[in-house]
């Protein structure tokens, strides 16, 4: 396990250097004069050119300067915002509880709902339970989730008045942030109404967000389940005289999870990309909306930090989630 | 299954009528007109083809002609609506039906560009990385694993943010983003064959690496990459349009289906055709390659087939 | 009255050129601790007619008998529930690949015990003191640390051994082999051999042993039923069988075994005689006409 968690690193930690140069070289690469995009300051003075080009450190070699920002980074310094004069770590911080709530859910209404269909469908194999399933899934892979986020708000907010357009939570309430899940806080701040105010608020997301993972799981379940289903070992569960559900529950399932748990991993990257969409779409004040505001306000330094932090984050989690496909398969645990 | 005859044709040298070839596109036919699925798709992929190219000679109304008298006429079915445009028009008096069918050349135009670029890259450097290995090897798949560590979307975005918003770069950007998976599939296929005793056969025949990397094994590995690539094409429409959606792709008024749903988001609750067409057209042109994807990788791949 | 009767046995599968019969009208009978071998080339519907009766083919298979009795039940109006109620208990089955039978995912503990928890209905202690009986039975060295393995740390005959210890947890009145040892080293298909035949005198099971190779039947065998494309062609005890085979079927088969052959050359069954034999017997061959 250990040599296993060594070898991870040692490709992992490469990767993040090269992430690092990339998200560095950015600025370098703009057209315009990096001195001013970084500063915001678009006409300025020769003298205060070269005082800010000293502040930044634009004045030493590129190496040099990519070691120093490296080092920043290495002590959490990810720069700091033209727009708002914070350090980008601290906004991150600050924003990224709403996009991890949202993932949560999201990933969670993929899974409960994703591998039930997907095993249904590959038990039913043909029939037209089996052909519904698999017609959908291919629908919500092919959904453009933009459109998808708008044609929910016209059905339940527009026409239906079910559920609110955007936000995290209705103007109504106000508490402190305790946790930063506003599901959590809501409940912790005993306000009548809270609760149900920010669950009906997380609905539309967590489906737009959900729908092509959940797609994914399904299609990935019900081929794993498909292959699983005519290995020997299943006909030995059967040939013990097991229920259906043990055979199909138990002794498939467990096998077929381990492709399927590689899936899900893979998704965290999917959600977050998707979160660009989702949350601009429904106004949500998380990280995804942050990365497309920052891009239109052309505040580098963000996008920068940011592309650095989201970039680790989905590292960290693929480094997770292969040492859980360690833990659930046995072959490679021994 | 047909892998092994298809070595065969290396030393007879390329014949114009090649038996073999034919047999094998008729069991292809074979298994893909089975998923009926794929032919639907197909059929409608067809079809907007044909819409792309005769778009003049279809659409009623020009792209951009703007009708000041008919702003947000609905659908030629509801109240109000119009027979002269029967999708309705959106907010400054242009026919949606003509924009939807203009739009077809975009999304097509964008997959196939995007599609032939990431497939032609990832296909060179992923042979020469799987056929030289070592150190040549390492370089290009750690770089491939540094484009793969940022969600795609997200890179396209800040890609297009830093050569500057429009059609071109956003393609530039998609194509960037979607090398690696082709790098990675040509690489372990590349590997596979290399060791096979029909490539070590042409190599004792004299054949020089470029001829051994591209002619001898990579027809050997085409299916992987033809069922990737019809992803890809599906997916560079969906990241287009998404690009387009957030205002970084096409600039409107290029009659792309994204860029129209952004520039109609806010009459969504008040004209739903302006916001539910474009996107129903994106969603119906990705559901069909999708269903020819399946079809293919069914044909294609013996694994899956036998299941 | 016999452990297991069949009469009269046909199994076809939907495919998608239609019908294809993997058994046509076999019938056989096994007496209580009896081994009875079922012998045949690759194809010939051996696995599939045991398969039939464990009711583990799938669901494309149709099967049909005029009788197909196990102990005084019968097989074929038994409700699916009734049939896992005996299938794993009462009769149990191995496979060729053990490697490949046993689940990768769970502990060899588990898997054993988990027949002892769905049919006998044992508390969490009896189970893990029968396991280890049973992989004492079976021959495996220190039971106690083996129940927390899985499949992939031991050998193809270990788990061979570990699939027979599930077979037997029950104590079955029938056991069926489907080429057993022949995934296995040879010197450990003699192990497995003798194994299985000691643990049928000791328990008194009835073993149907199904086999392509007559060197198995030799050792472990009283009685042989021989068969060939879905058809029974003989049926005789062990010694008649190879003193005077009556099938000419048989007779090539014999013939062909390797220590017949001649120079580097492997002798082979001339398969038009075999045919022409074959669709001779539309009724099996040793049962009286209906």
């Amino acid at each position: 396990m250990f040599r296993f968690l060594l070898g991870r690193l040692a490709v992992l930690i490469p990767t993040f250097i090269g992430v690092s140069i990339i998200a560095f070289s950015f600025i370098r690469l703009l057209p315009g004069d990096p001195v001013a995009l970084l500063s915001g300051e678009r006409v300025m003075s020769p003298e205060r050119h070269a005082q800010i080009s000293h502040e930044l450190g634009y004045d030493r070699p590129i190496v040099v300067q990519y070691f120093d920002y490296l080092w920043g980074v290495l002590q959490g310094d990810f720069g700091t915002s033209i727009s708002t004069k914070e350090p980008v770590l601290g906004q991150f911080m600050q924003l990224f509880p709403a996009t991890l709530e949202l993932s949560l859910c999201a990933i969670i209404f993929a899974i409960v709902l994703g591998i039930p269909a997907g095993v249904f469908a590959a038990i039913k194999r043909g029939s037209v339970l089996d052909q519904i399933i698999m017609g959908t899934a291919l629908i919500g892979f092919s959904m453009p989730i933009f459109w998808w986020g708008l044609l929910l708000i016209i059905l339940f907010s527009g026409i239906l008045q079910w559920t609110p357009v955007s936000g995290r939570i209705s103007l109504m309430f106000f508490f402190p942030s305790v946790t930063g899940f506003m599901l959590v806080d809501s409940l912790l701040s005993g306000q009548d109404g809270a609760f149900t105010s920010a669950a009906s608020h997380l609905i539309l997301p967590t489906i737009v967000l959900g729908t092509i993972p959940l797609a994914v799981i399904a299609r990935q379940t019900r081929s794993a389940m498909l292959e699983v289903l005519s290995e020997d070992y299943v006909r030995t569960a059967r040939a013990k005289g097991l229920s259906a559900f043990r055979v199909v529950g138990i002794h498939a399932l467990r096998n077929a999870m381990i492709p399927v748990i590689t899936t899900i991993g893979l998704q965290v990257g999917v959600m977050l990309a998707g979160a660009i969409l989702t949350e601009s779409i429904f106004s949500w004040p998380g990280i995804g909306k942050w990365m497309v505001d920052s891009v239109f306000r052309r505040d580098y330094p963000v996008i920068q930090g940011g592309l650095l932090i989201i970039a680790g984050l989905i590292m960290l989690v693929n480094l997770i989630v292969d040492l859980l496909y360690g833990l659930i398969n046995p072959r490679i645990r021994h | 299954m047909a892998t092994p005859a298809a070595p065969s044709g290396e030393f007879t040298g390329s014949d114009p009528v090649d038996p073999s070839r034919r047999a094998r596109f008729a069991e292809f036919w074979f298994y893909f007109s089975e998923n009926r699925g794929a032919v639907v798709g197909l059929v409608f992929f067809v079809f907007l083809v044909l819409l792309a190219v005769f778009a003049p000679l279809i659409a009623p109304h020009g792209p951009n002609e703007q009708y000041r008298d008919a702003v947000l006429v609905p659908p030629f079915w509801q109240e109000g609506g119009r027979s002269a445009f029967l999708l309705g028009t959106d907010p400054v008096g242009r026919d949606i039906l003509s924009r939807l069918i203009y739009g077809t050349r975009y999304s097509l135009f964008i997959g196939v560009i995007v599609t032939t670029i990431s497939l032609i890259g990832g296909i060179v450097i992923g042979v020469v990385a799987g056929y030289f290995r070592g150190w040549v090897d390492t370089a290009i798949m750690r770089v491939m694993d540094i484009i793969l560590a940022f969600p795609s979307l997200l890179l396209a975005l800040v890609l297009v943010a830093v050569l500057g918003p429009g059609l071109t770069n956003a393609m530039i950007a998609i194509a960037l983003v979607f090398q690696p998976h082709f790098v990675r599939l040509t690489r372990a296929a590349v590997m596979a064959e290399k060791n096979r005793d029909y490539v070590i056969a042409a190599r004792v025949a004299g054949a020089k690496p470029l001829r051994l990397m591209f002619v001898t094994i990579l027809p050997n590995c085409m299916a992987p990459l033809i069922v990737q690539a019809t992803l890809s094409f599906s997916n560079a429409i969906l990241d287009a349009a998404a690009l387009g959606f957030l205002g970084m792709g096409a600039q409107p008024p290029t009659p792309e289906w994204g860029t129209m749903l952004a520039e109609a988001r806010e009459f969504i609750l008040r004209a739903w055709w302006v916001v539910t067409l474009p996107g129903l057209a994106i969603l119906m042109t990705v559901l069909a390659i999708n269903l020819m994807g399946d079809g293919l990788r069914d044909a294609l791949d013996p694994k899956l087939k036998r299941s | 009255m016999a452990l297991l009767e069949i009469e009269n046995l046909v199994v076809e599968f939907e495919t998608a050129s239609g019908m294809f019969r993997a058994v046509d009208g076999v019938s056989l009978s096994v007496e209580r601790k009896e081994v009875l071998a079922v012998v045949g080339e690759s194809g010939s519907g051996k696995s599939v007619s045991m398969l039939a009766v464990m009711g583990l083919l799938p669901w494309t298979a149709k099967v049909t008998a005029d009788r197909m009795m196990f102990d005084g039940v019968d097989l074929a109006t038994i409700s699916p529930k009734e049939r896992r109620k005996l299938v794993g208990k009462d009769m149990a089955m191995i496979f060729q690949e053990p490697m490949a039978s046993l689940n990768p995912c769970f502990t060899v503990g588990f898997q054993i015990e988990e027949v002892l928890r769905v049919h006998m209905g044992m508390d969490r202690a009896r189970r893990r003191a029968r396991a280890i009986e049973l992989l004492t039975l079976v021959g495996i060295p220190e039971p106690e640390q083996r129940l927390s393995s899985f499949p992939h740390q031991m050998s193809g005959g270990q788990c061979q051994r570990v699939m027979i210890a599930i077979a037997l947890a029950c104590n079955p009145k029938l056991l069926i082999a489907d080429e057993p040892t022949t995934a296995l080293d040879v010197t450990i298909q003699k192990q497995i051999l003798d194994l299985l035949v000691r643990l049928q005198a000791e328990y008194g099971m009835g073993l149907i042993m199904i086999t392509h190779n007559m060197g198995v039947v030799a050792e472990t065998a009283d009685r042989v039923i021989v068969q060939y494309k879905g058809r029974k062609m003989e049926e005789a005890d062990v010694l008649s069988l190879f003193e005077s085979p009556r099938s000419n079927y048989t007779r090539a088969l014999l013939a062909a075994l390797p220590d017949n052959a001649t120079g580097d050359r492997l002798p082979t069954i001339d398969g038009f005689l075999v045919e022409a034999e074959a669709a001779a017997v539309n009724t099996p061959m040793m049962e009286p006409p209906l």
